[in-house]
């Protein structure tokens, strides 16, 4: 868990793949001005997936990867879903959680770390599916809040149980029909980010991914909120594509149409965190 | 006695099915048996040395330079490789990969037995890998080839390989470095 790990011996650079030099030399490492204008030119933290093609949640974790402000020194929790597609194949430490397990166990790994390393700076970063997140593993995210442990929770909302096939969740809107849910949802789409402020997280956020410099923007302030006051949220519309019905060119578009009405922006912050939000911009940070 | 392979189709019984286990601190395990470690040094210099192909497979505790220890390492297996004519072919990352690795210049613990069975590798030696990957690899070697599998481990060894050489750090490679090159004498190889 340091950038050492990434330093290839002198006697191997022969031997090793050019992608494991590239990380070593091109990837930003130790610098927490990096983010996503970086992508075309540095090395990306993701090497490649295996999510359908154009799926939003590919372009989603790359903005996420290319904005953590202390990649070396992150550690990503996740959970079974589509998103758990793309953990392997990441180049910095993941924990693969019990479906729904997400936040107890970020919870315990930030615990540990804060012990382990008091004189460092370890973010604990949540990413999940809608099923994870407010089904499955509601009690455990909310119950992370409460206890406002200092971890940041990141929801992929694609609005439905993506990885097994198509059943709603409490995040599919009323009326959706899918393959696994014929009848179309009974009930209203769960308010999560609502929930979240309620439960007592410091900054929360909503939007769809379809502006990579606002997504950097968000990410880095839920980040620092929750390594100095306690829990952040930012909940994401990643849409589903193969339930939905689109091709793989149309994700963008379909975020940008929900842009305008049930992912408008929206954000909320704590006094505490607009204060430290101010302290990190005005070094420059943000 | 472990078998040797080719070993039939999995599920081949694991080492510990054949109440085999790894060596208390101090011996090496040979096969089936708990043996000095000098004795298990010279038959993995001999093995080395006499099967086609021999490579190491250095795996990330030692390619990368997150410590002292680790850059000491790596000027000796390069050394290693050196005495036993052997090539080195790492396991930089424990990642599967997608769609496919390229068997001539990775090993990848989810399917090592796809660079051993290209490259034809009938021994190899395992330094530096961690201890659940080395375990699932070795297992996966034992029962899909015929490579002969030697694990020189920095802790407690490995039952699956067929020589397990434990609490292996500089001191404990360097004696191996010098066994082996006795060894090559001995076979006239030097
Ligand atoms: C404990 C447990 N329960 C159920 C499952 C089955 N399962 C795997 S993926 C999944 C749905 C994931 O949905 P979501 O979290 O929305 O992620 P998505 O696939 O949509 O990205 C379920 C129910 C499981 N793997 N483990
Ligand atoms: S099933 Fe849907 S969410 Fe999963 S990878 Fe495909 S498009 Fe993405
Ligand atoms: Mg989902």
């Amino acid at each position: 868990m340091s950038f050492k790990i990434y330093k290839v011996n002198e006697e191997f650079r022969d031997i090793v793949p050019q992608e494991v030099i590239d990380l070593e030399e091109r990837a930003t490492w130790g610098n927490p001005k990096r983010g996503v204008m970086d992508l075309p030119v540095s090395k990306e933290l993701l090497e490649e997936h295996s999510l359908c093609a154009g799926c939003p949640e590919s372009a989603a974790i790359r903005y996420i990867l290319a904005s953590l402000p202390n990649p070396e020194d992150t550690i990503i929790v996740n959970s079974t879903g589509c998103t758990s597609l793309v953990f392997p194949h990441i180049s910095l430490h993941t924990v693969h959680s019990l479906f729904g397990n997400q936040n107890s166990v970020a919870s315990g790994i930030k615990r540990v770390l804060e012990w382990r390393f008091p004189d460092k700076v370890k973010d604990v970063v949540v990413l999940a599916g809608d099923g994870a997140t407010v089904d499955i593993g509601l009690d455990y995210t909310l119950q992370s809040f409460f206890r406002q442990e200092k971890i940041t929770t990141i929801c992929f909302d694609n609005e439905v149980y993506a990885n097994t096939g198509g059943q709603e969740s409490g995040l599919t809107p009323k009326g959706h029909v899918f393959k696994m849910a014929p009848k179309g949802k009974q009930f209203e789409k769960v308010p999560m980010w609502q929930l979240a402020i309620d439960s007592g997280c410091h900054y929360v956020a909503r939007l769809t991914v379809s502006s990579p410099k606002k997504v950097e923007r968000v990410i880095k302030e839920a980040i620092y909120v929750a390594r100095e006051v306690g829990p952040t949220y930012i909940h994401l519309y990643t849409p589903c594509i193969l339930e939905i019905g689109l091709n793989s060119d149309d994700g963008l578009d379909e975020m940008r149409a929900r842009d305008k009405e049930r992912f408008a922006f929206f954000e909320y912050k704590t006094p505490e965190a607009e204060e430290v939000i101010a302290k990190y911009k005005a070094e420059g940070l943000l | 006695m472990a078998k040797l392979g080719p070993a039939h189709y999995s599920p081949y019984p694991v080492a510990v099915y054949e109440q085999v286990l790894t060596p208390p601190p101090g011996k090496a395990l040979m096969f089936t048996e708990i043996v000095d470690e000098e004795q298990a040094m010279r038959e993995a210099a001999k093995a080395m040395l006499t099967r086609e192909n021999a490579t190491i497979f250095p795996g990330p505790q030692v390619l990368y330079a997150w410590n002292e220890e680790a850059k000491e390492k790596a000027k000796l297996i390069k050394e290693m490789a050196e005495v036993l004519d052997a090539k080195i072919i790492p396991m930089y990352d424990y990642r599967p990969k997608y769609p496919k690795i390229d068997p001539e210049v990775e090993i990848n613990p989810n399917h090592p037995n796809l660079t051993i069975w290209h490259n034809k590798i009938k021994a190899c030696i395992f330094i530096g890998v961690h201890c659940h990957y080395a375990n699932v690899a070795l297992k996966i070697i034992r029962s899909e080839t015929d490579c002969f599998t030697i694990a020189m481990c920095s802790q407690a060894g490995h039952e699956d390989a067929m020589i397990t050489l434990r609490d292996q750090h500089v001191e404990e490679i360097e004696k191996f470095i010098e066994i082996a090159k006795e060894v090559k004498k001995e076979l006239g190889k030097a």
